[in-house]
């Protein structure tokens, strides 16, 4: 997260005191890339321009159910293996709220339905966060600095969340379908746009600009980047790392609770296992952004999206091992990820 | 004698060495003691999983590595019998055949993995692994013609091996002596071999560098010992034990597919047996794997009797459901890593050491 503060243009005369380092566009122009190579292998404009916006819809999404993790590891160096978890919370609650909701989010009024949709998250992030702040009392507290008793307890406690959720919801896949007006699909020229994916995307641009806000011109961001590259320092300077460290677990699984709602409505159904499904991808994801970085893990998601869509389209077979190969591939050029974080 | 098959390495506790002694006539008396078929297959079950936690064991309890791709090799173990047995028919040629290329295959993999992969952290490769497999996976489900899919693939072991072979007409001492007998037995003897050989490993003075690596890799490169290397091995080490797991699974079912062998619920089992019954210690697998697949089959009827104690009371009823089993284990999981990181095996030798130094 460090090299997104090189976005944003300082005042000139700070500029001429602290030398910026220049950022680094060629990740970045990846995403462009690998959306103009897959024009000629498609093909037809319209089918491509379908599978770009779905593409960067699921990338919206997948950056959205990642970037809290990314962050946590950032700051705190905990990999929470249990994130699936609150993944899969966060979509349950929200079928709590569709299934509460019937008659709104079956009304024929966009309106209605929007609320619908934006109660679900709200509920979901608040469940999820609430959880987030217990899980790292209870579970994560005790483990700071082990690697490997983190992994463990954290896989442990997916294994406990995913069995809750079981008692809770039922071991059985339940149904979460779009209201009425986000069904469908817009056609735009030849191509076929789902109007659902739209708003995943404006979702999802949503929360990548408030994260960059946060981080970059806010006080309480610039204290978490301080944080994550020196926690000492911080601390002698009289602020409790303590506090923001589980301020910055909740906000993390309140993004992951979010992600879920959207992932959720996505796959128009969710499973208790969902969270052990999701967590393949988004560490994919998080491994081609280099560990800790939100812009990172936001182009690696893209990456990632655009590149199912694709080999989905082209080789239906191969689409499982897409983002396999894309995270060889790039570990391969870089292989501390695209945007790796500088003191690590 | 004893003391060498074991590789000087002894229980060191009175209850542990009673407890191990009890498994292992209990497992190698299982058709006499239980002759009913879930009890001989619980037994199976039990011979398979000690040999491939003891290899995971290997991995994460001697080398401090955590690695989400040992089902992975367990599958390959698995699909190298079933794939070799269904093309070549069945013979123990293709029993032969199928180990020796399935060995050969994880044997290139787990290098090429531990060479890509090991020189980073634990966390990334833990990531870079579970990705890894979960690739596999759906190699596996998707190359139908070749793994059948998912429904998985149906054979046939040599003819020796088939319960429909009976060797005698009478049942000896209430077990019936057929080809399901021999099986078992073909079983129990290659898993206390196995074990055998992997004890013989850990307290070799490659063993002993192994846990100096998992304490301070720092330190271990500081003396001398090229750290990726004997990571590298030990990862080898564990696939080919895991890989052998997995043939005997095979041959014992005489069925594989995609979630028998390589699911993600498996490698959270082998996760839970080698935490609970205790990190870096083969015996830790053994009690851990007897524990683990009992409740696995057992516990449940137990839970069956609190949740019609409890019943109608609402939550509490679905906490204690049979179904809900996983979840007293994954809390046993996470406390045994708080408050015995050590386990079932290294809390009794723990009082020992105890009880000597008053």
């Amino acid at each position: 997260m460090n090299t997104t503060t090189t976005t944003t243009a300082a005042p000139p005369a700070q500029a001429d005191a602290i030398p910026k380092a220049a950022f680094d566009w060629i990740p970045l122009a990846l995403v462009p890339l690998l959306a103009l190579l897959a024009l000629p292998a498609i093909g037809s404009p319209s089918s491509w321009l379908t599978l770009t916006v779905a593409g960067l819809a699921m990338g919206m999404i997948v950056f959205i159910i990642a970037s809290g993790l990314t962050l946590v590891f950032g700051l705190m160096d905990v990999l929470n293996f249990g994130h699936g978890v609150f993944i899969a919370f966060g979509a349950f609650v929200a079928t709590s709220i569709f299934g509460a909701m019937t008659g709104w989010s079956d009304a024929d009024s966009l309106l209605k339905n929007l609320a619908v949709v934006f109660l679900a998250m709200l509920a979901a992030m608040s469940v999820t966060a609430a959880i987030g702040w217990g899980f790292e009392r209870v579970m994560v507290r005790p483990v700071y600095g082990q690697h490997l008793k983190q992994i463990l307890v954290t896989m442990g406690g997916m294994i406990i969340g995913e069995e809750l959720i079981k008692v809770v919801w039922g071991p059985q896949q339940v149904p979460l379908p779009l209201p009425t007006t986000l069904r469908g699909s817009f056609i735009f020229g030849d191509a076929v746009v789902e109007k659902y994916r739209l708003v995943a995307v404006v979702i999802g641009a949503g929360v990548l600009l408030a994260m960059l806000f946060t981080l970059n011109r806010t006080k309480l961001g610039l204290l978490i980047r301080a944080g994550v590259q020196d926690r000492e320092m911080v601390e002698s300077l009289g602020y409790r790392i303590r506090r923001l460290f589980v301020g910055v677990f909740v906000a993390g699984s309140a993004l992951a609770g979010l992600g879920g709602v959207l992932w959720g409505l996505y796959q128009q159904s969710v499973i208790p296992q969902i969270g052990a499904q999701v967590n393949t991808l988004i560490f994919i994801v998080i491994i081609i952004g280099g560990l800790g970085s939100t812009f990172g893990c936001f182009v690696g998601a893209l990456l990632v999206g655009l590149l199912a869509n694709y080999v989905g389209f082209l080789a239906p077979k191969a689409a499982m091992f897409s983002n396999i190969g894309l995270m060889v591939a790039i570990l391969l050029w870089r292989p501390q990820g695209l945007y790796p974080v500088a003191n690590r | 004698m004893l003391s060498r098959l074991l590789s000087h390495d002894l229980p060191r506790n009175r209850w542990l060495a009673a407890i191990l002694i009890v498994i292992v006539l209990g497992l190698a008396l299982t058709p006499f003691l239980f002759p009913s078929t879930k009890a001989l297959n619980v037994g199976a079950k039990i011979l398979v999983f000690i040999v491939l936690v003891a290899s995971f064991d290997l991995l994460l309890g001697y080398t401090g590595i955590v690695s989400f791709a040992h089902t992975m090799f367990f599958g390959i173990g698995a699909y190298g019998v079933a794939i070799a047995s269904t093309r070549l028919g069945p013979g123990w040629g293709a029993l032969a055949l199928g180990v020796g290329v399935a060995l050969v295959v994880a044997l290139v993999l787990s290098l090429v993995i531990g060479l890509f992969s090991l020189r980073v952290k634990a966390i990334f490769f833990a990531m870079i692994t579970l990705a890894v497999a979960s690739a596999f996976l759906s190699l596996a489900s998707q190359l139908s013609e070749f793994t059948g899919g998912e429904d998985g693939l149906n054979f046939k072991v040599p003819e020796a091996l088939q319960p429909g072979t009976q060797y005698f007409e009478e049942p000896f001492f209430g077990a019936s002596i057929d080809g399901r007998f021999l099986s078992y037995y073909l079983l129990f003897v290659a898993a206390v071999a196995l074990v055998l050989v992997m004890l013989r490993i850990v307290n070799s003075p490659f063993g002993r560098v192994l846990q100096a690596i998992r304490e301070n890799d720092f330190r271990a490169e500081a003396i001398g010992y090229r750290v990726v290397v004997y990571r590298t091995l030990s990862n080898v080490l564990s696939a080919l034990f895991a890989t052998l797991a997995g043939c005997l699974l095979a041959i014992w079912l005489r069925y594989n597919g995609p979630d028998t062998s390589l699911s993600f619920e498996i490698m959270l089992d082998i996760l839970l047996i080698v935490v609970i019954g205790g990190m870096g210690t083969v015996y830790g697998a053994v009690v851990g794997s007897v524990l683990f697949v009992i409740a696995q089959n057992y516990l449940q009827d137990l839970l069956k009797l609190g949740a019609s104690a409890v019943e109608g009371v609402p939550v509490a009823s679905q906490l204690v459901s049979p179904d809900r089993w996983l979840l007293w284990l994954g809390l046993l999981f996470v406390l045994s890593v708080y408050h015995f990181p050590t386990g079932v095996v290294g809390r009794l030798r723990a009082l020992r050491s105890k009880g000597r130094r008053p």
